[in-house]
C-alpha cells in the first residue's frame, strides 16, 4: 500500500524525519518495500514564464516560444501545445532533464529547422496525471526559476507491505494510528465535514441475507455535479498509484485508501425499485466495471435492484449503474459483508480488487456510520447536492472480544520484560480498552486478535523486537547424541558413495512433461498430475527418477558434453490405497555418452554398457546395506529398457531392489537422445533394514586354518543357459567345500558346436578340518560335473 | 712343478675382458670346469708326495679361489649392466595422460542439508520428514489457515485435480472433498504437524525438503528447498528463538559477526510472528553475510520467517497450549546455500549441468562434521 508523507501527515501530527518514519514502520511490522521521492524524478524541471509565442515558420501546429527561466537570457523553445501563449507560466524541462513518462533525456535540438532548448511539459509527461491536452498552466504567482518539485510540493511516497492480518492498516489513517502508538507523533481525530439532511431516503435499502451481508447502510444525494476531483485529492490518489477518474469515484477510492473503508456510489437514475443485498440466483449475470461479464452462483452475494444485479457485493460494481459526468443523483452504499463469503466469491470468479482485499480480510465494523457520514460530507462539500437521511439496514457485528491478560506472559512468550504500565499504554494507544484487572477489550477492527499471544505480539512489536535478548536454548548434558534415523544414515552414505564412484549429483524437478512421465509409468498406475501446472513441462509427478536425468542428459548433449554421469537421490510419487501420497526413496543413475574418451592407450572412445550399469547397481546396493551376495539377477527391468540388455536385482523372486541396463531405443527416441545410454534405478524403500546389532558390531574374525585350493572346469552349455544358472548348479553341488565359483572365460566359435557356448569356471574349495586327499578332490569334481550336467552342461575334454 | 702363474694372469685378463655372461662362462669352464686347467692342476696333487703336496696344494687352492672370486665379481658387474640396459630400454613417457578416474560431486543443496543436520544435531534437533504431496489439512488447516483464510491466497498452491473440483485454479469452498484435498506442500511446516502428532512434546526437529509454489522468475523456481525448525517445550520464548537462529547462522556461515534483526510479521501458525533479517555487506557485487545491517556499507536482508507456535496449532495436534509452547522457523535452503557458496542463479541448481555441479558441488569426502567444520575445505 502506497501513500505520500503529506497524506500521512493529514492524520499524524509529527516532526519525525522520513528515515525515522520508515525505520519505525519496519520495526512495528509494516514492512517498507520502497521509498520513492518524486522530487528526484522532477529534477531539472523548473517554473518558467512564456514571454513570446510565434507561429513556427514551417509547421502549422507548432509555436516558437521565448521562455524566461529566471536566470540568464530567455531560451527559445519549440512547443506543440495549443494552450501555449505569451504571459503564461508553466513547467520547463531544460536540456539534461529526464522526462518521467518516457525516460527520455532532453537535448538541445532543431525542430523543423528551428532551435529548441528544452520542453514545456504536460501533466502526463511529468506523470502527475492523465491530462495531455496542453502544457501545465501554473498560477500567476508561481515563482519563475524555482524548482517545480518544490513548488508542486511533491512528497516522498512510501510503499508498505500490509500483512493479511492487518486490514486495519489498509488505510493511511490506520498506519498513522500504529505510528502514533510507537511514539512517532499524535493521531489526529478524523475531520467530518458537516452536512444537512433533507427528508427520508427515497429508495428502499434492505439486506435479505444477514449472513452474507449483516449490514447495508446507504442514503441518496440528489443534485450533485460530477467532474474532476480537487488537486489535493488527485495528488493523494496518485501517490497511492490510483488513477483519478471522477470526483464521485475518486471520493470512494479516497475513503478506502485513507480509512480502509470501501464504498460504492450508484447512479440513482439507473436503478429501479428497492436496492437489496441478497444471494445471486444461479446463473445470474453482471457486467462489471472492468467490462467483463461474470456469471454468478447462488453462494455469491450481490447488490441488486428490481431489474438486475448492480454490484458483486464487496468486490466490484456493475458497469450499468456506475456514475458518469452526467450523473446528478446518487445512492451511497456502505456495507459489511461476511469476509469468508467475499473471499470465496472472489476466488471462484478469479476477480481481485482493492475492495475485495479489504472485505475478505475484515473491515472495521465500527466505521460504517462514520464512513457513510464522511463520504456524504465530502460529496456534499465537493460535488454539492442534498443528502437524504441515512438508511441503516441490518447491523454489523458489535460484540467486542475480551481477552483476560496476564502481563507476565509478555516475558514468558515474548522473552522481554515490559513494565505493566507500558504494556497498558501500548494497548490503549492501539485502541484496546484495558480494565484494572486486565480484561482487555479489543477494538472491533482488530479481527486478528484471538487470545493473549496476540496481545503479547502487539506489546512486543510496539515496544521493540530489538529489545528481545538472545537466551541460549537449554541443552542436554554431555556429547551430542546421534539424531539421524537409519534411513537418513543410509541415504547420506549412498549419496557420497555414488559421488565417490564418479557420478555428479543432480537435483531435477519433481514434475515432468506428460509424455516423458507416461513413458515411465508402469501398468495401470495413474500418476499424480497437477491441475494447475506452471507449464506443460512441469505437470506430472515423476514415477521414476530416470526421466528427469535423461532430460538433463539431453540438455548436456545439446551443450556439447561428451558424457553425462548423473545420479539423483529423491522420491518417486505414487498413490496409496487411501488416496494419500506414497513417496518412495529412490536413487536414479544415468550413464550417457562416452565412458572412455578416445586415448593414446585405449584407442577409440567407448560407451557405457550394461555391465557398467550392473557394477554401479551392485556397488551402490552394497553401500546401502543390501545383501548383494544373495541377490538374484532376473529380467523384467521394464519396457523402457533394452529387452536383452537389462535386468533386475531381486531379493527373492518378488522383491525388486534395483533395475539396470541399457535403455530401449524407443526410450532414447522419447528423450531425443543418441544412444547407447545405461541407466540404473535403486528402490531404496525395498532394501530391508539391517537388524540392530546386539553386542559387538562384528563377529569374531576366524580365518580358515587350511589353505583353499582352486580347480578349473570348462563346460559346453546351450547358448541360452545363463551363467548364473550354471554357477548356481556348481555351487549347489557341494555346499560345504565350495566357497566360491566364478566365470573366468566365455567362448564361442572354433571348436564350440553351433548353439553352444563354452563357460570356464574357477571353483574355490576350502578344506575344513583336514587337507583334501586326491580322492576327496575327485569326488567333489564328479559332483560338480554331475550338478552342471543337470543344466545341460558337459565337461569339455 | 710347472709354474702356473702365467696361466693365472692370462685367465684373470680373459675374465676381465669378457663382455657377456656367455663369454665369462667360457672362461669359467676353461679354468674351473671339470677339464679346466685349474681342475687338472688340482688332480695332479693326488700323484704327489705328501711333502710336495703340502707345498703345492695351498698355492693351487689359492689360485682357484682368486679366479672364482674374479668370475663372481665380473658376473655381478655384467648382470648389473644388463639390468641397467634392460631398464633403460623399458623407459616410457610419463607425461602421457593416465586413464581418467571420473570424479563425482555432491550437490550443494545436499551438502547444505548435511551441514544443517550436523549443526542442529549438536543442539539436540533430529531431522524429520513428511510427504511432499500433502493434504489440505496438514498444509493449511492445521496451521491455522482454514478454508477461507486470506493467507492461503499468498501461497500460489499447486493442486491435484481430482481433489480441486473448481478446476483446480484455487482452493475450493464447497468442501466437497473436505480436508483430503491434495496439493503439493507449499512449505515444510506440515512436517511440524506430523511430527508433533506422532511424537508429542517436548520436541526439537528440523525438517528440510522440497516445497512447491506456482511461481517462476529469475529468483523463484516452482520447486525449491526449505528447512523447518521446531522446538516445543515448557519455557521457550522469543529470546530462545533469536539465540538459536543466531547460533545456527554463526556456525553455518562460519563467522562470529552475525547480527540478526527481528521484525514483526504475520504467519497464521505463529503468534507473535517475526521476520528474521541478517546484516550483510556488498563485496564485489556479492552479498556477504556478516556485520550490522545499519553500519556503513551494510544492509539487512530477509532470511526467513519464524515465531512462537500459535496456541491453535498446538491444540490442533492435541497438545495443551497451557503446558507447551515453543518456536518454529523456516529458511530457504537454496538461498542460504547461495549466500554461503556464492552461486547467483537459482535455476542452475536444477539444471543437471555437470560443469555447474562439479564447480559448485562438493567432494564426497567433504562430509560436514563438527570437529572438522561444516564448511567446504579448500
Amino acid at each position: 500500500m502506497k501513500f505520500s508523507i503529506t497524506w500521512l501527515k493529514d492524520h499524524l501530527e509529527t516532526e519525525a524525519s522520513l528515515q525515522q518514519i520508515t525505520d519505525t514502520l519496519n520495526a512495528i511490522g509494516l514492512e517498507v518495500e520502497s521509498v520513492e521521492d518524486p522530487a528526484e524524478r522532477l529534477a531539472g524541471f523548473t517554473v518558467a514564464e512564456v514571454l513570446t509565442a510565434e507561429k513556427h515558420p514551417d509547421a502549422d501546429k507548432l509555436q516558437v516560444l521565448t521562455v524566461n527561466t529566471g536566470e540568464g537570457d530567455p531560451l527559445q523553445v519549440v512547443c506543440g501545445a495549443p494552450n501555449a501563449r505569451a504571459g503564461m507560466k508553466g513547467v520547463l524541462g531544460q536540456p539534461g532533464a529526464v522526462v518521467p513518462s518516457n525516460g527520455m533525456q532532453l537535448r538541445k535540438s532543431a525542430i523543423r529547422g528551428v532551435e529548441s532548448n528544452g520542453m514545456m511539459c504536460s501533466v502526463r509527461e511529468l506523470e502527475l496525471g492523465d491530462e495531455h491536452d496542453g502544457i501545465i498552466e501554473l498560477p500567476d504567482d508561481a515563482p519563475v526559476g524555482h524548482s517545480f518539485a518544490d513548488y508542486h510540493g511533491s512528497s516522498p511516497i512510501i510503499d508498505v507491505a500490509i500483512t493479511p492480518n492487518r486490514p486495519d492498516c489498509m488505510g493511511v489513517y490506520g498506519i498513522a494510528r500504529d505510528l502514533a502508538a510507537a511514539g512517532l507523533g499524535t493521531l489526529k481525530p478524523i475531520a467530518f465535514p458537516k452536512f444537512d439532511t433533507a427528508g427520508a431516503c427515497p429508495v428502499e435499502i434492505r439486506t435479505d441475507d444477514r449472513e452474507g451481508c449483516p449490514a447495508f447502510y446507504g442514503r441518496v444525494i440528489k443534485g450533485v455535479k460530477n467532474g474532476p476531483s480537487p488537486d489535493w485529492m488527485q495528488q493523494r490518489l496518485a501517490s497511492a498509484g490510483q488513477r483519478p477518474i471522477s470526483l464521485l469515484v475518486d471520493l470512494t477510492n479516497y475513503l478506502m485508501l485513507a480509512f480502509g473503508r470501501p464504498a460504492h456510489v450508484y447512479d440513482l437514475a439507473k436503478l429501479s425499485g428497492a436496492i437489496v443485498a441478497r444471494r445471486a440466483k444461479e446463473g445470474e449475470q453482471v457486467l462489471a466495471l472492468n467490462e467483463k461479464t461474470y456469471t454468478l452462483d447462488a453462494s455469491m452475494m450481490v447488490i441488486a435492484d428490481d431489474a438486475e444485479v448492480h454490484d458483486i457485493a464487496g468486490i466490484m460494481g456493475g458497469e450499468n449503474s456506475g456514475v458518469s459526468d452526467e450523473t446528478t443523483d446518487v445512492l451511497l452504499e456502505i456495507a459489511y459483508f461476511d469476509p469468508a463469503s467475499i473471499g470465496v466469491t472472489g476466488r471462484k470468479l478469479g476477480l481481485a480488487s482493492d475492495a475485495r482485499t479489504r472485505f475478505e480480510r475484515g473491515v472495521d465494523p465500527d466505521f460504517l456510520e462514520g464512513g457513510l457520514d464522511l463520504l456524504t460530507g465530502l460529496i456534499v462539500e465537493l460535488a454539492g447536492g442534498e443528502a437524504s437521511q441515512a438508511v441503516y439496514a441490518g447491523s454489523p457485528p458489535s460484540e467486542a472480544k475480551v481477552v483476560t491478560f496476564d502481563t507476565g506472559l509478555t516475558a514468558r512468550l515474548g522473552g522481554v520484560d515490559v513494565p505493566a504500565d507500558e504494556q497498558r499504554r501500548i494497548l490503549e494507544s492501539l485502541g484496546f480498552v484495558v480494565s484494572d484487572d486486565w480484561q482487555v477489550t479489543c477494538p472491533l477492527r482488530r479481527h486478528d486478535i484471538e487470545g493473549p499471544a496476540d496481545l503479547v505480539e502487539e506489546i512486543v512489536r510496539i515496544h521493540g523486537l530489538d529489545k528481545v535478548e538472545s537466551v541460549p536454548l537449554p541443552r542436554v548434558e554431555g556429547v551430542a547424541r546421534p539424531t539421524a534415523t537409519p534411513q537418513q544414515i543410509m541415504e547420506r552414505k549412498l549419496r557420497r558413495a555414488a559421488a565417490a564412484s564418479g557420478l555428479d549429483e543432480a537435483i531435477t524437478w519433481s514434475f515432468l512433461p506428460e509424455a516423458e512421465a507416461t513413458h515411465f509409468t508402469e501398468g495401470n498406475i495413474t500418476p499424480w498430475a497437477l491441475a494447475n501446472p506452471i507449464s506443460e513441462d512441469m505437470k506430472v509427478m515423476r514415477p521414476s527418477l530416470l526421466p528427469g536425468l535423461l532430460i538433463a542428459a539431453k540438455r548436456n548433449a545439446d551443450r556439447g558434453a561428451a558424457s553425462t554421469l548423473l545420479f539423483e537421490l529423491g522420491r518417486r510419487y505414487f498413490r496409496a490405497q487411501d488416496g494419500m501420497s506414497d513417496e518412495r526413496a529412490t536413487l536414479g543413475v544415468v550413464l550417457a555418452g562416452e565412458k572412455v574418451q578416445r586415448g593414446w592407450a585405449s584407442g577409440k572412445a567407448a560407451s557405457f554398457d550394461a555391465f557398467d550399469a550392473k557394477a554401479v547397481a551392485q556397488q551402490l546396493l552394497g553401500h546401502a546395506g543390501a545383501p548383494v551376495d544373495k541377490l538374484m539377477v532376473m529380467g523384467e527391468a521394464g519396457e523402457q529398457f533394452h529387452p536383452g540388455q537389462s535386468a533386475t536385482l531381486r531379493l527373492g523372486p518378488k522383491k525388486v531392489l534395483a533395475r539396470f541396463g541399457m535403455l530401449h531405443p524407443a526410450t532414447l527416441k522419447v528423450f531425443d537422445l543418441d544412444g547407447p545410454v545405461a541407466a540404473i534405478e535403486l528402490f531404496l524403500d525395498a532394501i530391508p533394514a539391517k537388524k540392530a546389532v546386539v553386542g559387538f558390531a562384528r563377529p569374531e574374525f576366524t580365518p580358515p586354518a587350511l589353505q583353499a585350493v582352486t580347480r578349473d572346469f570348462a563346460f559346453l552349455v546351450p547358448e541360452e543357459l545363463s551363467a548364473e544358472t550354471l554357477l548356481k548348479a556348481v555351487r549347489g553341488s557341494d555346499k560345504v567345500n565350495i566357497t566360491a565359483a566364478r566365470v573366468f572365460d566365455l567362448f564361442t566359435g572354433q571348436g564350440v558346436p553351433e548353439g553352444k557356448k563354452s563357460i570356464a569356471i574357477e571353483v574355490t574349495l576350502q578344506p575344513q578340518e583336514k587337507s583334501f586327499k586326491d580322492a576327496d578332490l575327485k569326488a567333489i569334481a564328479d559332483a560338480i560335473v554331475a550338478g552342471a550336467a543337470k543344466q545341460g552342461a558337459e565337461l569339455r575334454g | 712343478m710347472t709354474d702356473l702363474t702365467p696361466q693365472k694372469e692370462a685367465a684373470l685378463a680373459a675374465i676381465a675382458a669378457a663382455d657377456t655372461l656367455e663369454a665369462l662362462d667360457v672362461e669359467r669352464v676353461a679354468a674351473l670346469g671339470k677339464k679346466g686347467w685349474v681342475s687338472l692342476a688340482l688332480k695332479t696333487l693326488g700323484g704327489m708326495s705328501p711333502e710336495e703336496r703340502q707345498e703345492a696344494a695351498p698355492a693351487i687352492q689359492a689360485m682357484r679361489a682368486d679366479i672364482a672370486a674374479a668370475i663372481e665379481e665380473k658376473k655381478g658387474a655384467l648382470e648389473t649392466a644388463a639390468l641397467e640396459a634392460q631398464l633403460a630400454n623399458e623407459t616410457i613417457d610419463l607425461t602421457l595422460p593416465a586413464p581418467d578416474q571420473p570424479k563425482g560431486s555432491v550437490h550443494p543443496v545436499s551438502q547444505v542439508m548435511d551441514e544443517l543436520a550436523e549443526i542442529f544435531a549438536d543442539l539436540g534437533f533430529a531431522v524429520a520428514t513428511g510427504p511432499e504431496i500433502e493434504d489440505d489439512w496438514h498444509n493449511f488447516t492445521a496451521l491455522n489457515m482454514d478454508e477461507s483464510h486470506p493467507a492461503r491466497a499468498m501461497h500460489d498452491t499447486f493442486y491435484f485435480p481430482d481433489s480441486a473440483p473448481d478446476g483446480g485454479q484455487s482452493a475450493s469452498s464447497s468442501g466437497a472433498v473436505g480436508q483430503k484435498r491434495m496439493l503439493l506442500r507449499t512449505h515444510t511446516s506440515p512436517v511440524q504437524i506430523r511430527s508433533m502428532k506422532k511424537q508429542g512434546a517436548p520436541i526439537r526437529i528440523i525438517a528440510p525438503g522440497r516445497v512447491y509454489r506456482s511461481d517462476s522468475d529469475a529468483t523463484h523456481t516452482p520447486m525449491f528447498h526449505q528447512v523447518e525448525g521446531l522446538v516445543i517445550d515448557r519455557d521457550i520464548h522469543l529470546g530462545h528463538l533469536k539465540w538459536t537462529l543466531e547460533t545456527f547462522f554463526k556456525a553455518f556461515f562460519e563467522r562470529e559477526d552475525i547480527t540478526l534483526r527481528l521484525r514483526p510479521s504475520y504467519f497464521p501458525f505463529t503468534e507473535p510472528s517475526v521476520e528474521v533479517d541478517v546484516g550483510y555487506s556488498n563485496e564485489g557485487g556479492r552479498r556477504v553475510v556478516g556485520g550490522h545491517g545499519d553500519d556503513e556499507g551494510h544492509d539487512w536482508m530477509e532470511l526467513g520467517g519464524s515465531g512462537m507456535v500459535n496456541a491453535r496449532v498446538i491444540e490442533m495436534v492435541d497438545l495443551d497450549p497451557n503446558e507447551w509452547q515453543g518456536f518454529a522457523f523456516g529458511l530457504g535452503i537454496d538461498r542460504i546455500a547461495m549466500l554461503k557458496y556464492g552461486m547467483n542463479d537459482l535455476r542452475a541448481f536444477f539444471d543437471g549441468d555437470p560443469r555447474w555441479l562439479k564447480h559448485y558441488g562438493f567432494s564426497p569426502f567433504d562430509q560436514p562434521t563438527l570437529s572438522a567444520g561444516v564448511g567446504a575445505r579448500p
